[in-house]
């Protein structure tokens, strides 16, 4: 197999909160290969868009940042000049608002063509020509008219897909999407997803997809890998995650979810809350205090992220519990 | 009907709002009996929210009638009195729990502050109640003394519940209340929210988009778009077995195990009656 697009091993970062060190991310390894998706699911605090930001060098200012990120082979984190601005033309980023990451005074054309005239030197008529082109693969027709507007005179579901066309027409060869469709209708996030997920066939793009919704991920993603408290619990084949889960805290993740097709007597709430990794326990399993099957050996060190039936898990009981996590269901 | 034999403790009649040439609420009907239920489902501009501000009295009419616990409530309130009984029939809980508490008062002080206002109980009444209420929303004592800021979203959106549920209104409308929170702790709320309701007998308006939150909690549903019920009747047979094609793209649209999104249900979409997404109004 050749080398993965993206790989991260041994990512731990530090931020600087009230004036203490914590750690929002501890020990984070995953790879992307070239034309992957890989889903990255969590709830608030367990470090999926730390993660993103990691990637492309947006954390913010003071963080202590051990572990590598290697894209195309080269230390990401090392880069600068010339070889910082090919990275950056070949990594996109789409956000959950896209209102707050275009410019509301300027004109819809500016922020589509910027980085092809700034990064790539193409001049203003052919990158209007580009991106007319764009915007109609991702469903907006009348280009030139559109390129002419003021984000305002958009909906959010259309202004999501301008951010989508913006960030395709650099040809990049990994999409970095954090909550891209959140912010949505559900009719909508069936259009955009569907949108991202022909693109990124037609283009052979791989993509690091960050969302908290468990079966959204499973549904578009090759495999995906579920973090708690700024470590990743499990990796998985996304469609043998909901039948087979490796790790006790996917199992109650998708337990907890109510379900469209029946009304549960109770549902399976976790107890407690989802805790950042500076809350974590650190000498013991950082989901131990919640887990319904912890026992003596969970407390006795922290779990290695270990290889089982093809995926992977930081469960020390993960061979003993496999196939007795998916179920029972709601009662 | 199931319901026929249950006091109504919400009736709304062919309910309209005009803001200028839009009609954000066309001919809207329907009444939930005591201890009872209703979603109300739609997307961004269905009007769900205006019909939930019009309930508790945020925003007037155009026309039709609002009836709660035999009051009627569809112009506005014409003396403290009537304003103060109308706040123990209908209560709200907001979706953000971040920006709906007062950032300077605790969860007593906040729930204090509604049974002064609505009961004038002595203060000694008062805290036994305030006890009772955190207790009953599940937020130990500490949690109870501090400010909002020291809370997560869903310990803040328990404080924003146990607030409502201090005036002992007989309806509480829920707009879109779970749907911030993250899914371990939606669980717990939506637990909460069911417990409540076996308890105190209040009824529910549950405002959302999520359809699966929708099955959990309500015994009927009204699907909304662009301000009229294209379907209305018991959850599961609406969320079964529905008989309009937007009630099917909404269901069809929600992510699950072997899940495709495809553009062409986007053009379903369309062809559904949904304003064609190129189309689209501009927002202001």
């Amino acid at each position: 197999m050749s080398d993965p697009l993206l790989a991260i091993d041994g990512l731990t970062v530090r931020l600087e909160v009230r004036g203490a060190r914590r750690a929002v991310l501890r020990d984070v390894a995953l790879t992307v290969r070239a034309g992957e998706a890989l889903g990255l699911v969590g709830e608030s605090g367990s470090g999926k868009s730390m993660t993103a930001r990691a990637i492309d060098r947006l954390l913010p200012r003071g963080a202590e940042v051990d572990g590598t990120i290697r894209f195309d082979g080269r230390d990401v984190h090392a880069l600068s000049g010339p070889d910082l601005r090919r990275f950056r033309s070949q990594v996109a980023m789409i956000f959950q608002d896209p209102r707050a990451h275009v410019n509301p005074v300027r004109r819809i054309g500016d922020y589509v063509t910027e980085a092809l005239r700034t990064n790539l030197g193409a001049s203003p008529a052919d990158a209007s020509r580009r991106a007319a082109d764009m915007l109609a693969q991702v469903g907006i027709e009348g280009g030139p008219r559109r390129l002419r507007q003021y984000p305002h005179e958009l909906s959010g579901g259309m202004l999501q897909r301008v951010m989508i066309a913006a960030a395709l027409l650099t040809e990049p060869r990994l999409l970095l999407a954090d909550e891209p469709t959140t912010a949505l209708d559900v009719t909508t996030q069936a259009e955009v997803m569907a949108i991202l997920d022909e693109l990124r066939h037609e283009y052979g793009l791989a993509m690091l997809f960050i969302t908290h919704d468990l079966e959204l991920a499973a549904a578009i993603c090759d495999r995906t890998a579920v973090m708690y408290a700024g470590q990743i619990v499990e990796i998985r084949e996304s469609g043998r995650l909901h039948d087979d889960p490796l790790h006790p805290y996917t199992a109650a993740l998708a337990a907890a979810r109510p379900d469209i097709t029946r009304a549960a007597g109770r549902l399976r709430a976790i107890p407690g809350r989802p805790l950042s990794a500076f809350e974590a326990p650190a000498g013991e399993c950082a989901f131990a205090p919640r887990c319904p099957h912890v026992r003596d050996a969970c407390r006795a060190g922290p779990p290695p992220l270990a290889e089982l039936g093809g995926g992977l898990s930081r469960c020390v009981r993960a061979h003993e519990l496999r196939g007795k996590l998916g179920e029972p269901a709601n009662a | 009907m199931p319901d026929r034999d249950r006091a109504q403790v919400l009736e709304v009649t062919s309910l309209r709002k005009e803001f200028g040439d839009l009609v954000a609420v066309d001919d809207v009907s329907f009444s939930i009996p005591e201890a009872g239920s209703l979603a109300i489902v739609g997307e961004s501009g269905s009007g769900k929210t205006t019909i939930a501000r019009m309930i508790v009295g945020l925003e007037r009419p155009s026309g039709g009638s609002i009836t709660a616990c035999g009051h009627d409530r569809s112009r506005p309130a014409r003396s403290l009195a009537d304003r103060r009984r109308r706040g123990r029939e209908v209560q709200i809980v907001f979706q953000d729990p971040y920006t709906s508490l007062d950032p300077r008062q605790t969860a007593e002080g906040a729930i204090d502050e509604v049974l002064r206002l609505h009961h004038g109980w002595p203060a000694g009444r008062r805290r036994a109640r305030v006890a009772e209420l955190t207790d009953l929303v599940g937020l130990d004592e500490r949690q109870s003394r501090a400010l909002p800021r020291a809370l997560s979203g869903g310990q803040r959106q328990r404080v924003a519940i146990a607030r409502a549920l201090a005036a002992q209104p007989r309806i509480l409308i829920l707009d879109e209340s779970v749907a911030a929170l993250d899914v371990s702790i939606q669980a717990q709320v939506l637990n909460l929210l069911a417990d409540i309701r076996d308890e105190t007998g209040v009824s529910y308006i549950l405002i959302s988009h999520d359809l699966a939150v929708v099955r959990q909690l309500a015994d009927t549903t009204i699907v909304l778009r662009r301000g009229q019920v294209v379907e209305q009747g018991p959850t599961a047979r609406v969320l079964d077995d529905p008989r309009h094609a937007y009630t099917r793209l909404l269901r069809d649209c929600v992510p699950r195990p072997g899940w495709k999104p495809t553009r062409q249900l986007a053009r379903a979409s369309a062809s559904a009656g949904q304003a064609d997404p190129d189309k689209e109004a501009p927002r202001g």
